[in-house]
């Protein structure tokens, strides 16, 4: 298998060329994030592309913040749940990679639709039960925005994962401190994360979201920490954009496509290491 | 011929809820039940005592409670969510609309205290838009049950019925007149035959039209009066073959009469043959506090309101 860097780098690339032929879409929570979830599909979790809904003895994901629906879809194709050639349709009419995540075109990989926030961790919680009621050692992943933490559900599902004792369910925080209208600490200030995390009954980690070995570990530490009465929260430090010079830390590459110039910059950026769909 | 239906007893509908559930439970290892805060009020004490492992409280966060449905659904548990009407519908209908219908998800939504017949909490409570907002979701199935012994075989059925499922029951203690075999989802239950007019009713609303069709019956009109459970997907045969024998309907629903079973009916004339309809319901106003029937009378809901509706709609159709 490749290296697991040249793997999100052709992720980031994916991501860029598909934004770009769409015209829409979101490229700086997704580039943020492909550290993360490459390091989750190609290391950390036991799945199987053979893509089965109820995944028995798998562990699951959930992508709570929809909208980096690129990241997911390169992922998971790069992964083998259908081929790359398809990551051409994104957004388009047809097309089984909706704009947001979806179920109802029967994507393989996709569990749940995301994209109206705040909803993925009761979903995931909800998993996560599935597999205790059915004894399976699984487990269940999930990520959300940092922004998507101004959601109230959230804050419900946070409490509810401590008070059942979720302990098979990880969840984690892009933290990249940016959302549509501007910096989070200006749009509505979400003081100290983790520490919201902790006094709600977790138990808290923090990582570099963009130092990919230093995720692997995270994750499987974490892994470590399972079944011990409390779910486990990641407080995962990324740069919006990453990857892409111009588009890091500027939260109006939150949504926006590149135009044809950026788009050749991007790409000079991020060479191809595992061949362009 | 309507012939008199006599009730066998009284009890509310919800008890058929927690009743069914258990039974249901007792049959299918993957039924769960979901409660924000109200597992007394939805009578679910004797499942949580006989399956504490398969139950969770989830505390006043039904956004919450709607989502963690959707996830056990992966993994194949059979969740059932409990709460009032309007927490199970209104407060999380994009919850609902995402994570459920859109999903695809196998979630029964089982709210009680639907209706005016909530009584004295007041119109913070009295949800009269439910119906509607469920029907309007792609794959909702929507059952509106009208007794104790209807409530319970329909929470027992929707276990075996994949998809979502909006189950709306009530509050009050209300006669109990059907049997548990007459009820499948999707079918439309005829209590008589009768050539003058159609009554199409659900929920607490079937035995008052019941009532009226006896009254009316007295006066030489015959009645045909059909509970129509199953809002969505509507029994479209049986509600034309009896348009087309009657000519003309009332619709009785404890609900707005603003997209409700009444507007269902309607469309489904509209599209294949229009009759002169009347609509017993709420007229687009919210409810207050006072005792059931006291509601039912002053918000036109009452039998002497089925009757003088019925009365009009057949003037309509021969002055038409």
């Amino acid at each position: 298998m490749p290296e697991l860097h040249s793997i999100a780098t052709q992720v980031r690339r994916d991501i860029i060329r598909m934004v770009h032929d769409a015209n829409s879409g979101h490229p700086g929570g997704s580039l943020g994030c492909a550290d993360f979830l490459t390091a989750l599909y190609f290391k950390v979790m036991k799945h199987d592309p053979a893509f089965n809904m109820d995944a028995h003895n798998e562990d699951i994901f959930i992508l709570s913040n929809g909208h980096i629906s690129p990241l997911f879809y390169s992922v998971l194709a790069r992964s083998g749940y259908f081929d790359v050639k398809e990551l051409a349709t994104f957004r388009k009419i047809n097309s089984r990679l909706q704009g947001h995540p979806a179920t109802h075109e029967h994507l393989p990989g996709v569990r749940i639709a995301t994209g109206s926030l705040g909803q993925g961790m009761s979903v995931a919680i909800g998993a996560a039960l599935a597999k205790k009621l059915n004894g399976d050692p699984a487990t269940v992943f999930s990520l959300h925005g940092d922004g998507e933490l101004d959601e109230g559900q959230v804050w419900e599902a946070i409490t509810f994962a401590a008070h059942h004792k979720v302990d098979n369910l990880i969840s984690a925080v892009d933290w990249n401190g940016q959302q549509i209208d501007g910096p989070t600490d200006q749009v509505m200030h979400l003081r100290n994360i983790r520490e919201k995390f902790n006094v709600f009954g977790w138990t808290t980690m923090e990582v570099d979201g963009n130092d990919i070995n230093a995720v692997v570990a995270t994750l499987e530490k974490a892994k470590s920490l399972k079944g011990q009465g409390k779910p486990i929260g990641i407080m995962m430090h990324t740069i919006m954009g990453k990857g892409v010079d111009f588009m890091e830390n500027d939260h109006n590459w939150h949504g926006t496509a590149p135009n044809d110039e950026q788009f050749q910059k991007a790409l000079a950026q991020l060479p191809e290491t595992l061949g362009d769909y | 011929m309507l012939k008199e239906i006599k009730s066998t007893g009284s009890k509310d509908t919800r008890s058929g809820f927690g009743d069914g559930i258990l039974e249901a439970a007792r049959k299918n290892p993957n039924i769960v039940a979901l409660t924000a805060d109200l597992a007394g009020s939805l009578k679910l004490h004797p499942f949580i005592k006989e399956f504490p492992e398969r139950f969770f409280q989830c505390g006043i966060s039904e956004a919450n409670m709607i989502g963690v449905g959707a996830g056990l659904t992966i993994g194949g548990k059979i969740p059932y969510t409990t709460t009032f009407a309007n927490f199970s519908t209104g407060r999380v209908y994009d919850q609902i609309r995402q994570s459920v219908a859109y999903s695809g998800k196998n979630v029964k939504i089982c709210a009680s205290h639907a209706g005016l017949t909530l009584g004295e909490d007041g119109a913070t409570h009295q949800m009269l838009e439910d119906i509607g907002m469920m029907k309007m979701l792609p794959g909702m199935t929507v059952i509106v049950p009208c007794d104790y012994t209807q409530t319970k075989a329909a929470t027992k059925a929707i276990a075996d019925y994949q998809g979502p499922v909006y189950l709306r029951f009530g509050r009050p203690s209300w006669p109990i007149f059907t049997r548990e075999e007459d009820f499948k989802i999707g079918k439309a239950q005829f209590f008589s035959e009768g050539n003058d007019v159609s009554i199409f009713a659900c929920g607490h609303m079937v035995w008052n039209a019941i009532q009226a069709g006896v009254q009316l019956q007295a006066k030489g009109i015959s009645v045909e009066v059909i509970n129509i459970h199953t809002v969505k997907p509507l029994d479209e045969a049986a509600v034309l073959a009896s348009l087309k024998k009657t000519k003309c309907a009332v619709t009785v629903e404890e609900h707005n009469f603003i997209g409700g079973l009444g507007d269902s009916i309607a469309h489904c004339a509209a599209k294949n043959f229009p009759v002169p309809i009347e609509y017993v319901g709420t007229r687009d106003t919210f409810g207050e506090s006072g005792t059931p029937m006291e509601l039912l009378k002053k918000y036109g809901l009452d039998i002497p309101d089925i009757v003088s509706a019925t009365e009009k709609v057949l003037n309509r159709k021969k002055n038409g």
